[in-house]
């Protein structure tokens, strides 16, 4: 088992090496540097031109590219991730209880997709072609059509103004229900189908035949035979469907006012506070790689098939 | 009717079974009305060509047949039960317990993320309530008696980690354990290696002789038949055109195709200066009507003595022997043909 | 045993397309989705003769007026009619699944042509490359492009569309290395075949049923995240007609005039909904497996 983890961190590397140079190249690509952008139009010509040499000096910007690529990895290392423009701090301050609050927002929504994903995918396979199937499936269909935006602004309209059972200013851990549960029922939808198409496909299989050949009820079939298999699956998609999350959070958390990075990071673009910007998509691009990571070696490990050593 | 031999006790009693694939105008009719007895401790060899409805027959006599396919016909009686009347809860009781089948490709047929103890187990627990340890220790023993080496081991395994032989006497294993009065193996050796295949053979024979089971060997393959059966059924296009004792069957068949199938196996010793001979054409096209013999379009012996009723009609049971019969109408007419040995070569 | 085919049935030769066609119409999903697509074609065509208003037009005596005879869905902050905005919308939004289906499809369909058929070197240089772009979730690669070009209806488009080029080229690549085992292009190399007549010949149709599946399915997804860029500020900018930009001032009257939210985010929902019906559709005619 070490050895197979050891493996994939060895993977990693170059990916790791790749993400580093896609942010630290972001600044490069960008048409003005942030220096500039920091003085324009504060800052007669002459002063700017002398505050703009100061800084291009202190930020390395003097440099060639690679030179300036290896202090950037030496900062990160330091867990220096440079000093945010807009708001005159380090970037790590802002971005420290945002993140946190990031993470909490996207588990408790993967529990709800996963809750209401696996349970209506299973049950629509058990009950293939009946109206609960057909059910499932065109509810699915619409949770997958639905923008998120908008079924966030549905949700606040519902359960805020019409209903009234949110307030809609919500405190504390109030504020959590309503963003968690517009990204997780919206990702349950694509769960839902993953689930749903790999319990029939897993239902088709001669071992399934087998077991019920052998008198086992279809209960113990679906949850006892069928059920291990098609997880294991599903479980790589879970991977990648967190990564929809963290996605999807850009946008919820700026409809409900979420004080994550993805508020955050919208921010930041439309400030052109680049140095906020790379140490956003930096920190989620590793936590998406660290989620990975882990659906990874969980599958090996549950998965029998796959051979631990090499 | 066909003319079985009547054991002291028949055990499966299969009248006029029909199974239907598909709806709409043109459904396949894979089984199409099928007699057939099993007695106890018998050893019945079915055998045809891949398309001519075996493997259907087998999963139809365990009710085992998915949509879109279902049992439009007939009536299958387990010693004296109805099996077609069973509900859902009796028919979980029934198999397994009562009756058990193999397929073809063992590897697939067990659980890929299973450990190999758990699967032959589980219908201990299940069906026995046997405790855990209980049927662990049970299916360790089941194990060794298939002849599965170190079976503390293997127990431990999963399926991946076995060879296709090993995986099939686990296969044979998990059918027998709840030791079940019949035994359906459905090609149980076709994807094992020749080497393996004799002794998956001779496991099945034993065992089936142990436990006093009756065993029902699904085939393609005559020397398989040859080895283990007491008595062969030959299927052709969802019915039986032939049944009988062995002997007679694989020496002097009468239906012009159960002696096709007999040229075109090959044998040992006659490889030398003999050419094997093949069925001219295919199988018929099974979602059109045939009042006929199916086999007529491709009857040479048809063409040979110009009979019009094949096409026509469908020839009954013709008595050969006491309990030997065949489904064709050249049966009364060409005595003479039947009574000759074989000879090899003809239509070259 | 062998078997010799004494007559070979006569079966008309009808064109695969054909076919195809003629399945599709069966297709109950397809066709549903396919007039909501062909719906979107028409009004966009004639938006100018359809819509009862000006777009644009800015009317403050008529602001927030809910849904009524004569504004069918209402007015939104400033009084411009929401029926007419949507109907220009659709331009909008189907220029944006054509620029950014364009542009993932063709660069990742050739990077993926190139990969799965050329040498094991350019193979794994560009497939480190994709498995680079695809470490990070979509929308933040979409954030990348993005915050490199700048917030606007083109970099928009551009940033969904270059995040979308590594999922093309992964399918193609692998569709590619799948055909290549095949037997019939073993006998067409036989034949003399040259590698361009073979992957242009021969592996790009058998590639095709795939990719047109995953383009049914990719494209709406591209639209929605297009739309979510211009929700957020990051795409296309207010006072453009298009759905996502409607919604960013008119959620500010969420409150006091819910219509100026449903109209843009229904037509948004409705028209995604088509089209992966439309992609269902499709991938039961042209998924063999399904």
């Amino acid at each position: 088992m070490a050895q197979y983890v050891v493996r994939r961190l060895l993977l990693l590397v170059p990916v790791v090496i790749g993400i580093l140079l896609i942010t630290f190249l972001m600044k490069a690509l960008i048409p003005t540097d942030a220096v500039t952008a920091m003085y324009q139009g504060q800052l007669s010509e002459k002063e700017a031109a002398q505050a703009i040499a100061t800084l291009r000096a202190k930020y390395h910007l003097d440099l060639p590219w690679y030179q300036q690529f290896f202090i950037y990895v030496g900062d990160l290392m330091q867990g220096d991730f440079g000093e945010s423009i807009r708001l005159r701090k380090p970037v790590i301050d802002e971005i420290g209880y945002r993140y946190v609050n990031t993470i909490l927002l996207t588990a408790l929504s993967l529990v709800i997709a996963l809750v209401l994903g696996l349970t209506t995918g299973i049950l629509a396979a058990a009950r293939r072609n009946t109206w609960l199937d057909v059910t499932a499936t065109t509810v699915g269909l619409f949770g997958i059509s639905m923008p998120a935006f908008f079924f966030g602004l549905l949700l606040i309209l519902v359960f805020s103004v019409w209903l009234r059972i949110l307030p809609v200013v919500p405190h504390g851990w109030m504020a959590i229900i309503l963003p968690a549960f517009a990204l997780g029922i919206i990702e349950a939808a694509p769960l839902s189908q993953v689930a749903r198409s790999n319990m029939i496909d897993v239902m088709r299989r001669d071992y399934i035949l087998a077991a019920r050949a052998r008198g086992q009820s279809e209960m113990a079939l679906i949850f006892r035979h069928a059920l291990p298999n098609a997880l294991i699956v599903v479980l790589t998609v879970v991977g990648l469907q967190i990564g929809n999350l963290l996605g999807g959070a850009f946008i919820v958390e700026t409809i409900f006012s979420w004080h994550g990075i993805g508020e955050l990071a919208v921010n930041a673009i439309q400030w052109r506070d680049f140095a906020l910007t790379q140490a956003i998509i930096l920190i989620s691009a590793a936590t998406y790689l660290i989620i990975n990571l882990v659906a990874d070696i969980m599958y090996a490990w549950l998965d029998p098939r796959v051979e631990l050593v090499s | 009717m066909a003319a079985g031999i009547r054991s002291p006790h028949t055990l499966l009693d299969i009248k006029g079974l029909r199974t239907q694939f598909g709806s709409g105008r043109n459904p396949v009719n894979a089984v199409q009305g099928i007699d057939l007895q099993i007695g106890a401790g018998e050893i019945l060899g079915l055998v045809g060509e891949s398309g001519s409805g075996k493997s259907v027959l087998a999963l139809s006599i365990l009710r085992l047949i998915q949509s879109p396919g279902r049992i439009i016909g007939g009536s299958i009686l387990f010693d004296g039960k109805d099996v077609l009347a069973m509900s859902n809860r009796e028919l979980s009781g029934w198999r397994g317990r009562d009756i058990g089948i193999i397929f073809q490709q063992p590897q697939s047929c067990l659980n890929p993320v299973r450990r190999i103890g758990w699967q032959v187990a589980e219908p201990l627990r299940q069906q026995e309530k046997l405790s855990r340890k209980a049927a662990w220790d049970k299916a360790v023993t089941l194990l060794r008696s298939v002849g599965i080496p170190a079976p503390e081991e293997k127990a431990l395994a999963y399926p991946h980690q076995l060879s296709g032989g090993q995986a099939q006497r686990v296969m044979i294993a998990v059918a027998l354990a709840l030791r079940p009065r019949l035994l359906i193996a459905d090609e149980p050796t076709t994807a094992l290696d020749v080497t393996i295949q004799a002794q998956i053979l001779e496991l099945l024979r034993d065992s089936c002789r142990d436990f006093g089971t009756s065993l029902m060997l699904v085939t393609h393959d005559l020397g398989v038949v040859a080895r283990l059966a007491d008595r062969v059924a030959v299927m052709y296009a969802g019915r039986i055109v032939e049944e009988g004792p062995v002997a007679p069957m694989l020496t002097a068949p009468s239906h012009p195709y159960a002696r096709g199938l007999l040229d075109a196996a090959p044998r040992l010793g006659q490889m030398g200066g003999l050419r094997l001979r093949d069925i001219p054409g295919s199988i018929p096209d099974l979602s059109q009507p045939m009042p006929g013999c199916a086999f007529a379009p491709r009857c040479e012996l048809r063409a040979n003595l110009g009979l019009s009723a094949c096409l026509g009609e469908l020839p009954p049971f013709i008595p050969i022997s006491e309990h030997h019969a065949a489904r064709c109408w050249a049966l009364p007419q060409a005595d003479g043909i039947y009574s000759t040995p074989m000879t090899m070569g003809t239509r070259a | 045993m062998s078997t010799v085919v004494l007559e070979e049935p006569i079966v008309a030769i009808i064109p695969r397309w054909r076919v195809m066609a003629g399945k599709l119409l069966r297709n109950r999903a397809a066709v549903v989705g396919g007039s909501v697509v062909l719906a979107l074609l028409l009004l966009a065509a004639f938006a100018p003769w359809i819509a009862p208003y000006d777009p644009f037009k800015i009317n403050p005596v008529q602001r927030l007026k809910p849904p009524s005879f004569q504004h069918w869905f209402g007015t939104d902050e400033v009084g411009r009619d929401l029926l007419s905005r949507i109907i220009f919308g659709t331009r909008y939004f189907l220029l944006i699944c054509l620029i950014t289906a364009s542009i993932s499809a063709t660069i990742g369909t050739l990077l993926g042509l190139i990969a799965g058929a050329g040498s094991a070197l350019t193979d794994s240089i560009i497939m480190r490359i994709i498995d680079i772009l695809l470490a990070f979730p979509y929308i933040l690669l979409v954030l990348v492009v993005v915050a490199i070009l700048g917030p606007s209806l083109w970099t928009g488009m551009a940033a969904v569309g270059i995040a979308g080029i590594p999922g093309y080229a992964r399918l193609v690549r692998s569709s590619v290395l799948t055909v290549k085992r095949e037997d019939y292009v073993t006998s067409a190399r036989a034949l003399g075949a040259s590698d361009a007549e073979i992957l242009f010949g021969t592996v790009l149709p058998n590639v095709m049923s795939p990719l047109i599946v995953y383009l049914a399915f990719a494209t709406p997804l591209s639209a929605l995240i297009a739309s979510a860029l211009s929700f957020a500020g990051l795409g296309t900018q207010p006072p453009a007609p298009e759905w996502g930009a409607m919604l960013v001032n008119s959620r500010t009257y969420l409150f006091s005039a819910w219509w100026a939210v449903a109209a843009p985010g229904m037509a948004l929902f409705i028209s995604i909904f088509g089209m992966n019906i439309l992609g269902n559709g499709l991938r039961d005619v042209l998924d063999p497996r399904s």
